[in-house]
């Protein structure tokens, strides 16, 4: 199908056909990137005119205490999220993978979660965490315990958030690794078995190792989401009149990197700082993914 | 592949034999694993029937001690709250419209450039193909400002087209097509077609369309999810009451209604229960091409 003469003109029905994708994200996405770096050396809050900064918006970000407290926020969140989460995932689909029947069924409800809208998940959490008469706290003090402030506390803040994310994303990575184990053939684990290796054995010497692409995909995709944690704790404080609900709840414990940029951008109409605060969290994202997926290839040769 | 084939298993149900080479330990093994399978899935199905369980209450009810398990019988009220809270059926039709028009624009460009980028050799077509991936990295807030500025500055703020339009390509899809393309289609039938005297886009609409349905419905559900879910861009973007979609205005509910769980709860119920129909309506297919898609 290949023309003899490279000639650009006879092929512009492949120019036409892939144009629309790269005509709007020339609009939507390139030019806004160009103007999002202009802005950021720029101080506007949309009506006065613009004035020039320079990097005094980058020195400030650098110096600034609210944005290091929501870079530190939302590092732990996502740990607190990713780790356990992960393990759990792979756990899940180790079991589905054994299981003889029923397989479809709990691929469908592995999946739900992760299809379901996140304003809605976050506001039956903040309900079933509320401080006072929540379902949570209400078993917690049936077996005999006291409750617990959940959305008043630096750490269980922190905890409601990672759970809310646990339960969005748990079943969707372990479909991915069962995806994964699929791929693997029985006579692998035949032969681990004549080798005399138990389960625990053949796990972590078979299965870990031979799901090192997949495992790196996930761990990859998950510190970006995480990294970008937005809506959950947006919602999550959303009612909290007393004071912004994008500040990130009591103590900011919630305030997260691109929440904080929300609040800057949009409640504070504070563009120039707004588009800092966006090419800081670019950075960071880009470095934590790097990191986290040197590691991921390292661990297991 | 693997989801297929296990589709098939279940509907043969317990009558298939056990693997006769397997032993009884191995089968032992396989019966246990029922039980976390059983755990987790309560576990993730919880949420969906306490959510049930609220809106079907009073708020009352959901103060009292020891909590209420079972649903009630209040969900009509709890329902004409929300509806007086909040512009249900107007958001409710917002977020249809952007659902339905990003999903059908997607689907068509998102297919006609993977179908240049599978079958078709053309002169800087490698860079164009990067340059899409490359894209693909950029995260969403570095052009949410500017995307606003432009949106003022183009009369769009408040109205669906600054939903519909930015959203009507992606990088994913394009992907994700080529790759489906390139498998399902055999170039014997292009060059058949070719002969018969079919250019680029007869090929797309004749030959290419009718067999890329099973990956069109994979992208589109996935699409139509997404859009329908969206939350960020439509809380920045729609500043008008009356044009929010239905997750804005379930948020706007949270913020008025905050602390009376049982209204809602109603709003979310009725914001879920189309997206559950819709996933479930093509479960098997979404699920089965995700995992082929995950380890691809």
């Amino acid at each position: 199908m290949t023309g003899a003469r490279r000639n650009p003109l006879r092929f512009w029905p492949q120019y036409v056909a892939v144009s629309p994708f790269f005509l709007l994200f020339a609009a939507f996405g390139l030019f806004p990137l160009a103007f999002s770096a202009w802005l950021a050396f720029h101080r506007w809050d949309g009506i006065s005119p613009v004035t020039f900064a320079g990097f005094d918006q980058f020195r400030f970000l650098v110096a600034d205490a609210t944005f290091r407290k929501a870079v530190v926020n939302t590092i732990i969140i996502w740990i607190m999220a990713t780790v356990p989460m992960l393990f759990m995932s792979l756990g899940l689909a180790s079991m589905l993978n054994s299981v003889k029947r029923f397989r479809t069924l709990y691929q469908v409800i592995l999946f739900l979660p992760s299809v379901t809208s996140i304003v809605a998940v976050v506001i039956f959490f903040k309900a079933i965490f509320d401080n006072q008469v929540g379902v949570v706290n209400q078993v917690l003090e049936a077996i005999g315990l006291s409750g617990v402030q959940w959305l008043n506390g630096y750490w269980t803040i922190k905890i409601v958030l990672a759970v809310i994310m646990t339960w969005q994303w748990v079943g969707y990575n372990a479909i991915i690794y069962y995806a994964g184990l699929q791929a693997i053939s029985g006579e692998v684990y035949e032969a681990a078995k004549l080798d005399g290796a138990g389960p625990l054995r053949t796990f972590w010497s078979i299965t870990v190792p031979l799901l090192r692409p997949v495992i790196i995909f996930t761990v990859v995709v998950s510190t970006i989401g995480g990294m970008q944690t937005f809506a959950e704790p947006q919602v999550l404080f959303g009612s909290n009149a007393s004071i912004n609900p994008n500040s990130g709840g009591p103590g900011q414990a919630g305030l997260t990197m691109v929440l904080y940029f929300y609040q800057q951008a949009f409640n504070n109409n504070n563009y120039g700082y707004g588009a800092a605060i966006a090419y800081g969290v670019f950075a960071i994202v880009a470095v934590f993914t790097l990191i986290n997926w040197r590691i991921t290839a390292r661990a297991e040769k | 592949m693997a989801a297929h084939d296990t589709a098939t298993v279940d509907r043969k149900g317990p009558s298939r034999p056990a693997p006769v080479q397997k032993g009884k330990s191995v089968r032992n093994a396989a019966k246990w694993a029922h039980l976390p399978m059983v755990v987790a899935s309560l576990l993730l199905l919880f949420p969906f029937y306490w959510t049930v369980v609220m809106a079907t209450n009073t708020n009352a009810d959901y103060y009292a001690t020891p909590p209420k398990v079972v649903p009630g019988t209040h969900l009509l009220e709890n329902i004409a709250s929300v509806l007086t809270s909040i512009n249900f059926f107007g958001s409710m039709a917002n977020t249809a419209i952007v659902a339905v028009s990003v999903t059908v624009l997607v689907l068509f460009f998102d297919s006609l450039a993977a179908f240049a980028f599978a079958k078709y050799d053309f002169p800087a077509k490698k860079f164009l193909f990067g340059l899409m991936l490359a894209f693909f990295m950029v995260p969403a807030q570095l052009s949410t400002v500017p995307q606003f500025i432009t949106m003022i500055n183009i009369g769009w703020v408040g109205t669906l087209q600054a939903l519909i339009v930015p959203a009507a390509a992606n990088a994913f899809g394009i992907f994700w097509m080529r790759q489906y393309i390139s498998t399902s289609i055999p170039d014997e039938i292009l060059d058949a077609a070719v002969m018969d005297g079919c250019g680029f886009f007869r090929q797309y609409f004749l030959v290419v369309l009718p067999v890329i349905r099973p990956g069109l419905a994979f992208l589109g559900i996935y699409t139509f999810v997404q859009a329908w879910n969206d939350y960020v861009w439509p809380l920045i973007v729609l500043i008008n009451p009356d044009m929010l979609t239905l997750q804005v205005a379930l948020s706007q509910l949270n913020v008025s209604r905050g602390t009376d769980y049982a209204v809602v709860m109603a709003g979310a119920v009725l914001a879920i229960i189309p997206l559950i129909v819709v996933f479930l309506a093509f479960s098997k297919q979404f699920v089965a091409d995700s995992v082929k898609g995950a380890v691809r």
